[in-house]
């Protein structure tokens, strides 16, 4: 078995705090095609500890594309040039040997950077707190065909909620809008019975707490949809557009 | 009243405008190009066209301040949504992968639309004062007037490229409007895009057409 590795230049976005200025900085790595991006890094920080140097700090936690957690921008696009995975599932085979390879934080005025490749995105957490839960009366579970729903509807609402809300379509979008995130969460809760007692007052105030966070608005440009490690559909805005317009004009709520 | 105003001030609400402006413009343009084409039928007919909507003067100026307001929304909110986006990034990425995710037409609204818009005054400044406000009043010669302002081909072909501008524009405007007001599903859709990128082929060679003529036939 040879061991086979491909060198590379890695540029990567190094700041040291939220209000310091930040800059690339070179490291040349040889990493066998095998191992996975976040590895990679892990290689390099390895090596920075050896020297006794600071780390690059990024986020992971499942590093199987579930969690959302490890969002980084890779040669311009959020998750790497491979469409449907996360960073954690970008595998070095898909560079070349000699590439040069741009490593950047998610960039936009809601996603502050807390660190070299770490942002804040309790953003979306404001937007879900805001409204993308359900009331349930507490007690057994119900009965599974107490509450008839179609396959149709049951997968389109699965389909939304595949969202594992990392932010790459906004650190996508050219707007850096969180439509497709927000569409995301409104979909699969309007979608399905459970969701219906919310559902006017669910998009108004999730959409005033995007609009208030300094999201950008959406262009219809799609790139969300391309960059979505989840392949989120921009249906999903659609939707979203839908729900936002019948509640303004149905809700007998003007605070709204 | 106050809920309406903040609902059309919200990054939909502003979406929807855009959109409602959009396809009241995209109608405008099927009419104006419908009078333009009269243009091929000669003299005659295009002056009688241009002479009859003089004599029902006061409707036109009405439709006309209607559409002034139409232009109007759809270029303050247009600005002003570029200026918010711009905003919600500060920091440019150092490799810019849009090219990647995203069409071309889709990213450029701001400055075809702001091409279009360098057209429009020039436009209304020269056919369409003159059509209301000079000697053409009198003499109704629209089209020997329109013949020698397109024997000129720096203006012709200023015009050929403002319209190939707003094809790529309404390429990407026609299918946006119908996913703003959330009419996107797997049956409509695809022939919604279609619709609009004929809709664009069309305008932009129709409208091209007039110029090319002009400069063809040498001013009359």
């Amino acid at each position: 078995m040879t061991d086979i590795k491909i060198n590379l230049l890695v540029k990567v976005w190094r700041q040291p705090s939220t209000n310091s200025v930040g800059s690339f900085v070179d490291y040349k790595v040889s990493v066998s095609p095998d191992s996975s991006f976040l590895e990679m890094l892990d290689e390099i920080n390895n090596d920075l500890e050896m020297k006794n140097l600071e780390p690059i700090a990024f986020e992971s936690d499942c590093r199987e594309g579930i969690c959302g957690t490890c969002g980084l921008v890779i040669n311009g696009q959020p998750h790497g040039p491979i469409p449907k995975i996360a960073t954690c599932q970008l595998h070095m085979r898909n560079f070349k040997d000699g590439d040069t390879v741009w490593v950047e934080p998610f960039r936009a005025k809601a996603f502050q950077v807390m660190k070299d490749l770490i942002v804040e995105r309790s953003g979306l957490d404001k937007i879900i707190a805001a409204g993308g839960y359900i009331s349930v009366n507490t007690g057994s579970i119900p009965d599974a065909n107490a509450m008839p729903i179609s396959k149709d509807v049951s997968s389109l609402a699965m389909d939304a909620a595949a969202c594992i809300g990392c932010g790459a379509c906004v650190a996508a979008c050219k707007n850096a809008s969180a439509m497709l995130f927000v569409s995301a969460k409104v979909s699969q809760l309007a979608l399905l019975p459970q969701g219906q007692p919310e559902r006017t007052r669910r998009v108004q105030n999730m959409v005033k707490v995007m609009d208030e966070l300094g999201f950008g608005s959406c262009s219809n440009t799609y790139a969300c949809e391309a960059e979505c490690p989840k392949g989120i559909s921009v249906k999903n805005i659609a939707r979203l557009n839908r729900e936002f317009i019948l509640a303004h004009m149905k809700s007998d709520n003007i605070e709204a | 009243m106050n809920w309406l105003f903040r609902s059309l001030n919200s990054s939909i609400g502003k979406k929807v405008i855009m959109a409602i402006t959009g396809i009241s413009l995209i109608l405008f343009l099927l009419v104006h190009l419908a009078n333009n084409l009269t243009l091929f039928a000669g003299p005659t007919t295009f002056n009688t066209v241009v002479k009859s909507l003089d004599s029902i003067k006061p409707f036109v100026r009405v439709i006309e301040v209607i559409l002034a307001l139409i232009f109007i929304f759809h270029i303050f909110n247009g600005v002003r949504l570029w200026y918010e986006n711009k905003i919600a990034r500060p920091t440019p990425y150092a490799v810019n992968g849009s090219s990647k995710n995203s069409s071309l037409l889709s990213r450029t609204m701001i400055q075809t639309g702001s091409i279009i818009f360098i057209f429009l005054v020039i436009h209304l400044s020269t056919f369409w004062s003159a059509f209301n406000f000079s000697d053409l009043h009198q003499t109704h010669t629209y089209y020997e007037f329109t013949a020698d302002m397109f024997s000129n081909v720096y203006y012709a072909i200023f015009y050929i490229i403002a319209m190939i501008t707003l094809g790529f524009h309404l390429n990407h405007g026609f299918q946006s409007a119908f996913q703003t007001f959330g009419w996107n599903n797997k049956k409509y859709f695809p022939l919604i895009t279609t619709l609009g990128f004929l809709y664009s082929v069309l305008m932009a060679v129709a409208f091209s057409s007039i110029p090319i003529y002009f400069l063809l036939i040498g001013g009359n």
